[in-house]
């Protein structure tokens, strides 16, 4: 047995390339050496939303410069489609375009200027249709990617009717561009006999391995992709990497030369998907406590041109519209617009943050029309016993929002402060303050079933290194960290024993993307497999050499103990290894207790949920609607941290980057459908100075009550939604204007300009 | 005399100026000399991805010309230290986790690099109350002063702790504020 109180496992280790990310030795794709037959891409792309394609005159592009090929859907050996799902994603458009900025054609020249510039000459005829771009459109039109989704408990409608109080409101929230600092890459390579190996900056390498081998026509073993590590994803890289590495693929089938494809910055965002956008309608009745008996929650997003991951998006934002509340009798209705944009795409938290703030704005549009504290109405409303099943009939088995929150409550000095924030609002006129304390319950698995499943591949060298390797990939998040410490700990020996390799399609197949924050829970749990079946090789050696029992057998502190005998961990495996023992072993995992009916939607969608509360402060300037988060105390759950120094990282980037989806990052789209916010000049992501000026992140010492990797919890995901409290603090301090008026109609992303409107409105007294 | 092809000092050697007067001097770094320490997040001058310091001040590597650089000294990540041999501030981001997927991360601790001499020369910023006294690095100038350099992951509590410790260990270790 491993020696449990060797402390790799739980220790605030640093991340594996420390060392390197600070000296700029830590290699991306872009740092490869590049070889002088390297060929550079560029995609020519539609200038409208909605057109078919009448003529291509594709000359200017062939003569330019530096052009040594360009492709089009007729030169696509095989399936011409990069989608992960639906098979709606072409590479290269063909016959018709269904938005603007699809790629069109595909130029290879020997440098990304002159590819970029060619890339520009294509003379394209369109036969311009109206496109849909707006949910009115859409709705009008009945385009749709898939049927409207219902889940219901009860007859909410009736319990509307029967309740005390009844409010109405609606809330739009904003899409997100992922802006990950490395953008989309890939690079390609010729192999003998029709192979490729594809570098490729993607979350998910065996999704592009298949897609690539559909493209070409060929099996997924004639394809190897490999990822090191991306310079940031957070869904962006789930399914949106394929048209890069499937253009590069592409063209070295072609050509036979190497290819790379590094989207420029401003290609990169009209190209690539971004977080939904969606429109909530609610209608709710409650009690004069504010608890409710029966809520109506209508959910519109526009998911684009084409399906991509939408379907399972819009599922997620169901499962959260509950957040932590128990809703009574409950409809939630889900309608997946399709609109002639960039398809929508996968983004930390996955349509979780859309229902979960929309449930939050109705607890506050509650606790203003009963002029109740907003905590309060939360706190009423919380799961508990005797309400304890979700909508979609799972029983909520790990209740610690009630004591998480209390806490908070306690810690942070909410109720002080609050009075505080009161005092302050009476003496100013001009600033006002706005304080929240909102909780969170993040369901964790794939809600698609068969997803929930990992494996590892795990070397012993004789000399006692070990190499381990996994189907996760690593982003930043220290996955790659937290998979080696799981080694480590299973042998008892130091994390310096342990290389981390690159993700390979050729070491681990068939693999999940690094999503649904599953990377540590699923990959770990298949490394441990692993590492226990060359621990009990081990111990059976040891047992049978040196005449002891197998459970006497302790691996610790770099040595093995074995009845009598005592040897350091790289002497036994020299033994072994002359022994004639194997010492690599795969591993895998596939998540237990997992069902769910979609058609119904019930079931057991998750393993278990995460949990978190935060607690922000805000302050408005009411002549310029600008505000500041003064202060952001939060209580975070990951049940026995694998890593609490990784995980307070994954909690505070977490908290910023939902802090800048609610606040700053407003993507604008133009009638046309073309995006104008395409780079970070007009398209505001949080800098250093949005951080809050006071954040103090606390992890909850809760082990997870299911037998995870070492009872941790995930953490990619949940800490998103703790800026939730930022947008209530806003509220809050809009309606301290005028609170007789109600909770304000604030819009997300709450930039100046909206903040503004909400306090022009709030002033005419229009309520929520 | 003939006069010398445009050279600049890069980490401390001679190279010749590229010929094309269009690289960009982040390219020419990144390319030409292999230098891919330094990183391209936009390639528009508003992530700070590409920071360097030339002659010991920082600017955005992507929008500036290689070839107006004649005689001047330029330092990349790679020239502040490498990871057997690393700078105080470099250890500091390792000790404080100052990154996460690491990107922007030599940008920020050039950025940080210049941050600190441009706080010994007494330069104020936009949040100093008074520009004509000697700066305070207090956490709130420190966060305005690195706001040029974007972190996706959000680590910027963590660059703010480690650049804060290589200031207290400086201030401790010549007995005057930085």
């Amino acid at each position: 047995m491993a020696d449990a109180s060797l402390s790799v496992v739980g220790a605030p280790l640093r991340h594996d390339s420390a060392h390197l990310h600070v000296a700029g030795q830590a290699r991306y794709i872009d740092d490869e050496p590049e070889t002088p037959d390297l060929l550079h891409l560029a995609f020519g792309t539609s200038t409208h939303a909605r057109a078919r394609i009448v003529a291509m005159d594709l000359d200017a592009v062939r003569a330019a410069p530096g052009v040594v090929a360009v492709y089009t859907a007729a030169d696509v050996p095989g399936a011409n489609d990069v989608s992960p799902v639906a098979g709606d994603d072409r590479l290269l458009a063909d016959g018709e375009v269904v938005w603007l900025g699809q790629p069109l054609f595909l130029v290879a020249a020997t440098s990304r200027r002159a590819a970029r510039q060619a890339a520009r000459l294509g003379r394209i005829d369109y036969d311009a249709q109206e496109p849909i771009l707006t949910v009115e459109q859409a709705r009008a039109a009945q385009s749709l990617i898939e049927p409207t989704q219902r889940m219901a408990r009860g007859d909410a409608v009736a319990a509307l009717a029967a309740a005390p109080h009844r409010l109405s409101g609606q809330l739009a929230m904003g899409g997100q561009d992922h802006f990950y600092l490395e953008g989309q890459i890939a690079l390609a390579r010729p192999l003998e006999d029709g192979q490729v190996h594809v570098l490729s900056s993607t979350q998910h390498p065996s999704e592009v391995q298949h897609l690539v081998a559909h493209m070409l026509g060929r099996s997924s073993a004639d394809v190897t992709v490999e990822v090191r590590r991306m310079g940031g994803a957070f869904g962006g890289k789930e399914s949106q990497a394929a048209l890069y590495a499937a253009a590069a693929a592409l063209v070295v089938h072609h050509t036979g030369r190497p290819a790379k494809f590094r989207a420029d910055r401003d290609d990169d965002m009209v190209q690539t998907g971004k977080r939904h956008d969606f429109v909530v309608d609610y209608e709710v009745g409650f009690d004069a406590e504010g608890r409710i008996a029966g809520l109506c929650l209508r959910l519109a997003s526009r998911c684009g041109a084409t399906v991509d991951l939408s379907p399972a998006i819009n599922d997620r934002a169901m499962f959260h519209a509950d957040n932590a509340y128990f809703l009574g009798d409950v409809e939630i209705v889900s309608e997946r617009l399709k609109t002639n944009m960039v398809s929508a795409t996968a983004f930390r938290g996955f349509g979780g943050p859309q229902g979960m703030l929309a449930i939050e704005r109705v607890m506050d549009a509650v606790a203003g029309h009963l002029g109740r504290d907003p905590l309060a109405v939360r706190v009423a409303n919380l799961y508990g016993p005797g309400r304890d099943v979700t909508p979609y009939g799972m029983v909520v088995a790990d209740n610690i929002a009630p004591d998480l929150i209390a806490r908070l409550r306690s810690d942070a000095r909410y109720d002080e402060r609050q009075a505080a924030v009161a005092r302050f609002n009476a003496e100013s006129a001009i600033l006002k303050k706005g304080l929240a304390l909102t909780p969170v319950k993040f369901g964790i698995s794939f809600t698609t079933t068969h997803l929930n499943q990992a494996g590892a591949l795990l070397h012993v060298y004789a000399d006692g290194s070990i190499q381990i390797n996994h189907g996760g990939t690593e982003m930043g998040q220290g996955l790659y960290t937290k998979v080696a410490q799981v080694v480590a700990q299973a042998f008892g020996v130091g994390l310096d024993q342990v290389r981390i390799t690159a993700t390979r399609t050729d070491k681990v197949p068939n693999t999940s993307a690094t999503a649904a924050s599953s990377g540590a829970d699923l990959n770990g749990m298949a490394a441990l497999d692993a590492a226990e079946t060359i621990r009990a090789r081990l111990a059976d050696f040891c047992a049978r050499t040196f005449g002891c029992e197998i459970d006497a057998v302790v691996f610790a502190g770099g040595e093995v103990q074995a009845g009598g005998e005592r040897m350091p961990w790289a002497t036994l495996c020299r033994r072994a290894h002359m022994a004639r023992i194997s010492l690599s072993a795969t591993g895998f995992y596939a998540t237990p207790d997992l069902h769910y009916d979609r058609a119904a939607h019930q079931g057991q969608p998750f393993y278990y949920f995460a949990y978190g509360a935060a607690l922000a402060e805000v302050v408005i300037d009411t002549l310029t609607g600008e505000h500041r988060v003064l202060a952001a105390d939060i209580l975070h759950d990951c049940g026995r941290s694998l890593n609490p120094a990784i995980d307070k990282g994954q909690i505070e980037g977490g908290f910023l980057q939902g802090q800048g989806w609610l606040t700053s990052e407003e993507l604008v789209w133009d009638a046309a459908g073309r995006l104008l916010t395409h780079a970070p000049s007009t398209y505001k992501i949080p800098t250093a100075n949005d951080r809050p000026d006071h954040l103090h992140v606390t992890l909850w010492d809760g082990a997870n009550h299911r037998p995870t990797i070492h009872r941790s919890k995930a953490v990619g995901e949940p800490p998103f939604m703790l800026a939730n409290a930022v947008f209530s603090a806003l509220g809050a301090a809009i309606a301290a204007t005028c609170p007789e008026a109600g909770w304000p109609m604030l819009d997300a992303p709450a930039t100046p300009e909206r903040i503004l409107a909400a306090l022009a409105r709030q002033r005419d007294g229009v309520r929520a | 005399m003939a006069s010398l092809p445009p050279t600049a000092h890069v980490n401390g050697l001679p190279q010749a100026l590229p010929d094309d007067p269009r690289r960009t001097l982040l390219d020419w770094l990144r390319h030409d000399l292999g230098l891919t320490g330094t990183k391209k997040g936009c390639d528009h001058g508003q992530c700070g991805a590409c920071t360097v310091l030339v002659d010991g001040r920082r600017i955005n590597s992507c929008l500036s010309l290689a070839a107006l650089h004649d005689g001047d000294h330029i330092e990349t990540i790679e020239g502040i230290g490498q990871p057997e041999a690393l700078a105080p501030l470099q250890r500091a981001f390792v000790t404080h986790d100052g990154f996460q997927c690491g990107y922007c991360t030599p940008g920020q601790i050039c950025s940080a690099t210049a941050l600190m001499a441009e706080l010994k020369a007494g330069w104020p910023s936009a949040v100093s109350a008074d520009v004509a006294a000697r700066p305070n690095p207090t956490r709130e100038e420190l966060r305005e002063r690195m706001s040029g350099n974007l972190c996706r992951c959000g680590a910027y509590s963590n660059i703010i702790a480690a650049l804060e410790e290589v200031i207290a260990n400086e201030t401790t270790e010549t007995g005057a504020p930085a």
